[in-house]
């Protein structure tokens, strides 16, 4: 079939990639998950322009691209806001907009958030590698040439889905939104809360932490009162989940975000809980973080609330529910 | 042998099965045979397994199963005897051209260890090694163990780019890059020409934690 291109980038943005919602199946390997940080904001800018959740969008970070659209088709815009607009004129988020070619979106300035998606009709269609289009840098796997956009880069877009002009305009309602940093973040101590003094927890659990501005898609890195280890944090390497906050030497934690390695050596103080962790994909450098301990079993009700409010998006612009994430 | 692993959440999505602190082939055997044993009873909460070299993290679909059923199911087929159902490890020759283009750091181990470079390759490829695990990059294999005279420490300065198919050594391990264009600090040593990545293959990579490979120098 012809590629259709659907857009041109005349400007890149700070770190703009394509991702989906990640690889799955290839831990093992040591080929990290990847996919959308913030997975509810892409599945919902999917579900409004008639695509399946998964579908690969372009994750946008703090400094949003100047992008040509290049063939007509649809747009929406989730998650930060960076100043979303349309050929200059601000356009809604969370909303379907019809555009044509020649149109020109770009960003005026960070607003609230760190991370803006960007899904179109058909989704952006790069080869998938080990199942996934997600991007992941640092062995240049996936996406477009396994790297971040650049200038002169043509996106392809996928087919445009039965009836999608009728779906401009259409709006997610407020209560199916999601986002901002809920304060605290809910945590599930350990694995290896033995490895710290009881004053390291109290820490966590009690002090703000700041989101510094070497965070990037593998972790976010905290700044904040020191972690103290009991023994050294060093421990044999073993599989890390996402959200591991794990704690090097230095007292700092690190909270392990999607393009984490596979395993790491680090002791762990706790694990952020999956409903939360697209939370932390919007946490800015500068922000602050609060930590509050919850069990297993509150945690996979949360889990539940964030998947019924996926099905609900679904539900709301006629797109199949998502199985994963 | 008795080995009751210590198991414990690792967040709400996956399970640490931590059979010891130590790197040992009869401890790494451990994890092997649980990993055999989840993946051939496929439960429907299982997602995805990844082996260390004395753990098993086991992710796992809370819709499918809580905490405390995954953790009773794991400990039951951890066992506590090494199952005599596990199959034997897959063994593969990896011919590895030593020194020059393929293993510019070969000399400056020699030198090192106070070896000649064919001395170095001699004790290289000698072992049959296990494949502990795969992590730091996609593709990376770390084997054991590495002959205790061969133990280097690792470069200062990282590489930035090393080809699919090198092969370093770093302390008492040796390590096999699968992916073109990774970054390493240990020391590059030889090169091999089998194809160890192929992304239109099912499993992508040739070898697997578990799996026992020799060095045959070409």
């Amino acid at each position: 079939m012809e590629e259709r291109i659907g857009f041109e980038v005349l400007l890149p943005g700070l770190w703009t990639t394509v991702q989906d919602l990640g690889r799955p199946g290839y831990q093992r390997f040591g080929v990290p998950a990847s996919g959308a940080l913030d997975g509810f904001a892409l599945a919902a800018a999917n579900g409004l322009v008639g695509n399946e959740p998964g579908a690969a969008g372009l994750e946008i970070t703090l400094v949003g691209p100047v992008l040509k659209v290049m063939a007509e088709g649809l747009v929406a815009c989730t998650g930060a806001d960076l100043g979303f607009s349309i050929d200059g004129e601000p356009a809604a988020m969370w909303q379907a907009h019809r555009v044509r070619p020649g149109q020109v979106i770009a960003f005026s300035g960070r607003r609230f958030g760190c991370r803006a998606y960007i899904a179109c009709a058909g989704g952006v269609a790069v080869p998938p590698v080990m199942g996934s289009r997600s991007t992941y840098t640092r062995a240049r796997l996936g996406g477009l040439a396994g790297r971040a956009l650049r200038i002169g880069d043509r996106i392809p877009a996928g087919p445009l889905p039965q009836g999608w002009r009728q779906r401009h305009g259409l709006a997610l309602p407020r209560n199916l939104r999601r986002y901002g940093l809920p304060q605290p973040v809910r945590v599930i101590l350990g694995p290896q809360l033995d490895r710290f003094r009881a004053v390291a927890v109290e820490r966590l659990l009690g002090a703000p932490f700041r989101v510094t501005p070497q965070s990037d898609r593998m972790g976010l890195r905290l700044h904040g009162p020191r972690l103290v280890h009991r023994g050294g944090a060093d421990i044999l390497s073993e599989g890390v989940a996402p959200g591991s906050i794990q704690v090097p030497g230095d007292g700092q934690p690190i909270v392990l975000l999607a393009d984490r390695q596979t395993t790491g050596g680090y002791a762990k103080i706790a694990t952020v809980i999956s409903a939360d962790l697209d939370f932390l994909g919007q946490a800015a450098p500068g922000e602050r973080v609060t930590f509050r301990a919850v069990d297993v079993a509150a945690a996979h009700r949360l889990r539940e609330e964030r998947r019924g409010l996926l099905a609900a998006v679904a539900a709301f612009t006629g797109t199949p529910a998502g199985c994963e994430n | 042998m008795k080995h009751a692993p210590r198991i414990m959440p690792a967040g709400d999505e996956a399970v640490l099965v931590e059979f010891a602190q130590e790197i040992r082939r009869e401890t790494n055997l451990w994890v092997r045979a649980l990993a055999h044993r989840v993946m051939a009873e496929k439960p429907r909460w299982l997602r995805e397994v990844v082996p260390a070299y004395a753990s098993l993290l086991v992710y796992y679909d809370p819709g499918e199963g809580g905490y405390d059923k995954v953790a009773a199911t794991l400990r039951a087929l951890a066992g506590d005897e090494l199952p005599g159902d596990l199959p034997p490890a897959r063994q593969f020759q990896i011919p590895v051209r030593y020194g020059g283009e393929d293993g510019p750091d070969l000399e400056w181990v020699a030198a090192k260890v106070g070896m000649s470079p064919d001395e170095v390759i001699a004790r290289h490829s000698a072992p049959l090694y296990v494949v502990y695990m795969l992590g730091f990059l996609p593709g990376f294999c770390y084997l054991g163990d590495l002959p205790a005279e061969l133990a280097v420490e690792r470069r200062e300065t990282p590489r930035l780019s090393l080809p699919a198919g090198a092969v370093a050594i770093g302390g008492r391990q040796t390590g096999i890059y699968s992916l073109d264009d990774s970054p390493g600090g240990w020391r590059w040593i030889g090169r091999t020409g089998v194809r160890l990545w192929d992304p239109r293959r099912n499993p992508p990579f040739l070898l697997q934690a578990g799996d026992e490979v020799r060095f045959v120098p070409v």
